[in-house]
């Protein structure tokens, strides 16, 4: 019923843990693909579609489709942080609908929590860039902190502004029994937070914690045959924002681009989504997010995610209602596979009941990887309810 | 004032851009700019990035800028200042903000380049203010 679309979503699968200290990375890939395929009603045999970015361990795709003992016909394991799973997601689209796979697993996983490593890849002097930067003790706070100083400078945009971001996903979090941070915070204990690098507290940072996720995508005939707990993909967008040869710009990401053409495949606008996840690396990389979305103007961000407007049953656009990476989780440092987990909850009616979205038709999932400041891929997926 | 410096890692760069190197080592902030379509880009490169040509080479930046914007951080061993500098030129680096009232810095505040040594016979291209 409803409109048509290339793939659906017929499997999404949430890692428990948030501290891995007993299992191998390899390991957690392959728990996340076997609760995504449990939840899909589908075999590991089913699968001939297998993507994976550089969170797997050995060459990736080869080293992961060996560990699962997969036969596969199609495999990309495109790497573009922590965007990857929702580039993944419209390139498995893609690959579906021009018949190269029809059941296409996507998973993540990493323990940088047990691991004691949240930092930067060591690079070589082979890369061109982070000569240019690293020397300078680029973190990844600091390079998010000169794009929130910016948007204060130009905008006015309030450590208080800010402070509601976390605060929404705190409200979210408490309901979650797998979150790391179940407490309700106030826009004063945000901003009462220590400061980590002006203008970022301590609590406009994500967690860092262990697990991963999965989905399982299918081709409209197998979906059928699944039912109706099947999510339909809309549209998917990607592009990638950099220091433009030295024209830095830091009041937009490319979330402005791949918004346009996600929402342009799906024939929908920003008021026709129920509800959004996005990415929250920072309280920053939200509010910047969802104006480049078109949820409200440039600039506008901070009076937009005041006083309540993220919090499910409270505002008009609920956002990250597992928490987010500001309160639930955050594995391997990589975002966007938890914000497609979290929309196919809500779009199948089975998120917490406390933050489920009444009548929930359309979700925007958003991710960002890399660095807001230097170089970034956004990409964006809008899905859609079994009968939207 | 911040009269301590933290521990600056060691720059990798590619081949190409070693000359920048070898520059601020002598007390020169070198740039590249392409002789073709008359475009300064950075960071430095062998082919220009506006038009693909060959025919970029170095000049000799005025080492004079402003802070396009910056971040005190806070939660390191010895607190720092990075940011990014609008340089005269009109490209944009990062960099360093040393030798100066963290807590009185600001945005478009103008700044010039100093060198400072650091190990491996690196010397890092930071700013103070003007």
């Amino acid at each position: 019923m409803g409109r048509a679309c290339k793939a659906y979503i017929a499997g999404a699968f949430e890692h428990p843990t948030r501290h891995a200290v007993d299992q191998s990375v390899a390991q957690l890939h392959a728990e996340v693909a076997r609760g995504a395929l449990a939840d899909a009603g589908l075999s590991k045999d089913d699968v001939d579609g297998y993507f994976c970015a550089g969170d797997a361990p050995g060459l990736g795709g080869l080293s992961m489709v060996e560990y699962m003992g997969l036969d596969v016909r199609y495999v990309d394991s495109t790497d573009t942080g922590g965007s990857a799973y929702v580039v993944h997601l419209g390139h498995a689209a893609e690959a579906i609908a021009a018949g190269k796979c029809s059941v296409a697993l996507i998973t993540l996983a990493g323990r940088p929590r047990a691991a004691a490593k949240a930092t930067l890849p060591d690079y070589d002097n082979d890369t061109p860039d982070t000569a240019f930067e690293t020397p300078f003790n680029q973190m990844i706070v600091n390079n998010y902190a000169m794009a929130a100083m910016r948007h204060r400078h130009e905008f006015a945009t309030t450590a208080e502004q800010l402070a509601w971001i976390k605060v929404a996903a705190s409200h979210h979090a408490q309901h979650n029994e797998h979150a790391m941070l179940r407490k309700v915070v106030t826009v004063e204990d945000v901003v009462n937070s220590p400061m980590i690098s002006d203008p970022l507290h301590r609590l406009d940072c994500c967690v860092v914690s262990d697990g991963g996720g999965a989905i399982v995508m299918v081709s409209p005939e197998i979906a059928k045959s699944l039912g109706d707990r099947c999510v339909k993909v809309m549209g998917q967008g990607e592009a990638v924002k950099t220091t433009n040869r030295g024209q830095v710009d830091l009041t937009f990401t490319a979330g402005v681009k791949s918004g346009a053409i996600a929402f342009e495949e799906a024939g929908l606008t920003p008021a026709d989504i129920d509800m959004v996840t996005i990415y929250d690396s920072f309280t920053i990389t939200v509010l910047i997010t969802l104006e480049d979305l078109g949820f409200c103007e440039k600039g506008q961000g901070g009076r937009f995610v005041s006083d309540g407007n993220l919090i499910s049953g409270v505002g008009k656009l609920p956002f990250n209602t597992d928490g987010g990476g500001l309160c639930n989780n955050h594995p391997s440092n990589r975002g966007s596979m938890t914000k497609i987990i979290e929309a196919v909850r809500q779009l199948r009616g089975e998120a917490h009941p406390r933050v489920q979205v009444p009548d929930c038709t359309f979700a925007l999932a958003h991710g960002s990887g890399g660095l807001i400041s230097t170089r970034l891929c956004s990409a964006t997926a809008i899905l859609g309810r079994n009968d939207a | 004032m911040s009269a301590s410096y933290p521990d600056y890692p060691i720059p990798a760069p590619a081949l190409d851009a070693q000359p920048f190197w070898d520059g601020t080592a002598l007390g020169k902030l070198l740039l590249k700019r392409c002789t073709d379509c008359g475009e300064t880009h950075y960071y430095p490169r062998a082919i220009c990035p506006y038009c693909f040509s060959s025919a970029t080479e170095w000049y000799e930046a005025t080492g004079r800028g402003t802070i396009y914007s910056f971040s005190v951080m806070r939660r390191a061993p010895v607190p720092y200042v990075i940011a990014y500098v609008r340089l005269e030129e009109g490209v944009t680096m990062m960099t360093n903000i040393i030798d100066c009232d963290f807590d009185t810095l600001a945005i478009d505040d103008a700044v010039k380049v100093v060198f400072h040594p650091i190990k491996g016979g690196f010397s890092l291209p930071l700013f103070t203010p003007a």
